[in-house]
């Protein structure tokens, strides 16, 4: 089977300090991978350097594209990558507000990906937007209004809405619970799974969280200082570490 | 269906002080379809730990286990992943699941990850949720916040939705009333009968007689404590 995504040696460094160091990986179709690590493990910035918002200083990031079959998107040409971010990819960012546009309506929120790829009519497109908002969760009534009348966790919702309307096959997400409340983000998970099932979805989630990835990703990768200690399925990683860093981060964490 | 070979397991504690405890050595059985073994031994004597490698939750430090011709302790993650939802099914004591999802569909879930009909999947798991007497009512609702047995019922109704080649239960009668024991003996009576290999842990003495065809002593794979 193809790799949906097959990163071979990614480098990324801030001048003399390390982002994330010679990370290789493999995600395949209808995967959800979890990255773990502390606040400056270099995830975030893998993460960046993945979706394409960041130049890496070396590596390769091999994208299996439709049209072409697996293609080095690192050689692609901005146009080329621009169009793969908004029919292939979507990002999730932690922070709604930085993957929606606040001034326009929710229904415009989603709407305007569709257009970019391309749909013009009108009626169409709403309905697509009433279908996304629905399942999402957002009741219709709110559709003509704007995101920043919407509460944290609707806010997220819009924003999944909105990336996943164009059917991507891979998405990235950046701790997409973080700032939520348990109820919102026990929903928002339920969601998010939901979605991948039924899509198909491959997904890369960064969090910090344990018990998110527990809960939505089939396999983990564990960061710190930049570099990958430990990988292997989510359970094994979690009750079964390996490393000395991933014990103590296991080990760590609070029972409920 | 199942073939453990020459497995050794130990615990690396990094963070306190590097002690390694070696807690399984030189472990071997197989498992033939519709074959029941029960694994015994005294409390801490590795158990769940053996079970955990089985089901490739737990890492093995040597030694091989062949399930449906897969070596788990040497294969690739999504390897496992295509294992477990195919072939290798495991009810453990603890049910883990999203908050909020609905009983039924946790029930299904296994079905609807195979690409079964949502129909099918949904009916067998009304059918499993029926005989383990979950009330009706409950189907729509998260099974968080359901009480210790019935999580344990609904748990054991998930891990028996799919006829897996192969299964593995952690104390599946423990805390059940009478009533239910039997219906969730009846079920492995079932499994076996299609042709489920199956490895189980049962402290419940007369439940182990009925089912399990064979007991393997755990303690013979405990390497020596002088270690």
């Amino acid at each position: 089977m193809t790799p949906l995504l097959d990163v071979q040696s990614l480098t990324k460094s801030y001048g003399g300090r390390i982002g994330c160091s010679d990370v290789s990986f493999r995600l395949y179709p209808g995967e959800v991978l979890g990255i773990v690590g502390e606040s400056g493990s270099g995830k975030s910035t893998l993460l960046n350097c993945l979706a394409g918002h960041l130049p890496p200083d070396a590596g390769r990031v091999i994208f299996d594209t439709r049209a072409e079959g697996p293609r080095d998107v690192l050689q692609m040409s901005e146009p080329e990558r621009r169009m793969l971010g908004r029919t292939d990819w979507a990002f999730v960012h932690q922070n709604p507000r930085d993957g929606l546009r606040m001034r326009i309506s929710a229904g415009g929120n989603v709407g305007e990906r569709l257009m970019a790829v391309g749909a013009r009519h009108y009626g169409e497109i709403r309905e697509a937007a009433t279908d996304w908002l629905g399942r999402v969760e957002i009741s219709e009534t709110r559709i003509d209004d704007r995101p920043s009348a919407f509460s944290g966790g609707m806010q997220q919702r819009l924003q999944i809405a909105r990336n996943l309307v164009t059917g991507p096959r891979l998405v990235f997400m950046d701790e997409p619970t973080g700032g939520l409340d348990v109820s919102v983000q026990a929903r928002l998970l339920d969601l998010i799974r939901g979605l991948v099932r039924r899509m198909g979805l491959s997904a890369i989630v960064v969090t910090h969280d344990l018990a998110v990835v527990r809960l939505l990703a089939d396999r983990l990768m564990v960061m710190k200082d930049g570099h990958v200690i430990e990988t292997g399925l989510t359970d094994q990683v979690l009750d079964d570490p390996q490393a000395p860093y991933t014990q103590l981060l296991v080990s760590s964490v609070l029972q409920v | 269906m199942i073939h453990v070979e020459e497995l050794a397991k130990n615990f690396t504690l990094h963070n306190q002080g590097g002690a390694v405890i070696p807690v399984i050595a030189g472990a071997g059985f197989s498992v033939a379809p519709g074959e029941c073994v029960a694994l015994t031994g005294e409390s801490g004597a590795g158990k769940s730990t053996v079970m955990r490698i089985l089901y490739g939750n737990y890492l093995a430090q040597g030694g091989s286990v062949r399930i449906g011709g897969l070596d788990i302790t040497r294969a690739e993650p999504r390897e496992i992943l295509a294992l477990r939802r195919e072939t290798l099914g495991y009810v453990s004591q603890f049910l883990r699941v999203v908050p909020r999802v609905p009983t039924l569909e946790v029930v299904a879930e296994p079905l609807l990850s195979l690409g079964r009909p949502e129909a099918e999947a949904l009916a067998r798991a009304r059918d499993l949720l029926t005989r383990l007497r979950i009330p009706e009512t409950l189907w729509g609702l998260s099974p968080t916040t359901f009480s210790g047995g019935e999580q344990q019922r609904v748990n054991i109704a998930r891990g028996f939705a799919h006829a897996y080649p192969a299964l593995l239960l952690d104390e599946p009668t423990a805390s059940l009333d009478a009533t239910n024991r039997e219906t969730v003996l009846t079920l492995i009576e079932e499994a076996k009968a299609g042709g489920a290999a199956i490895v189980g842990i049962f402290h419940d003495l007369e439940a182990r007689a009925r089912v399990a065809d064979r007991e393997i002593d755990v303690s013979g794979f405990t390497p020596g404590r002088a270690a």
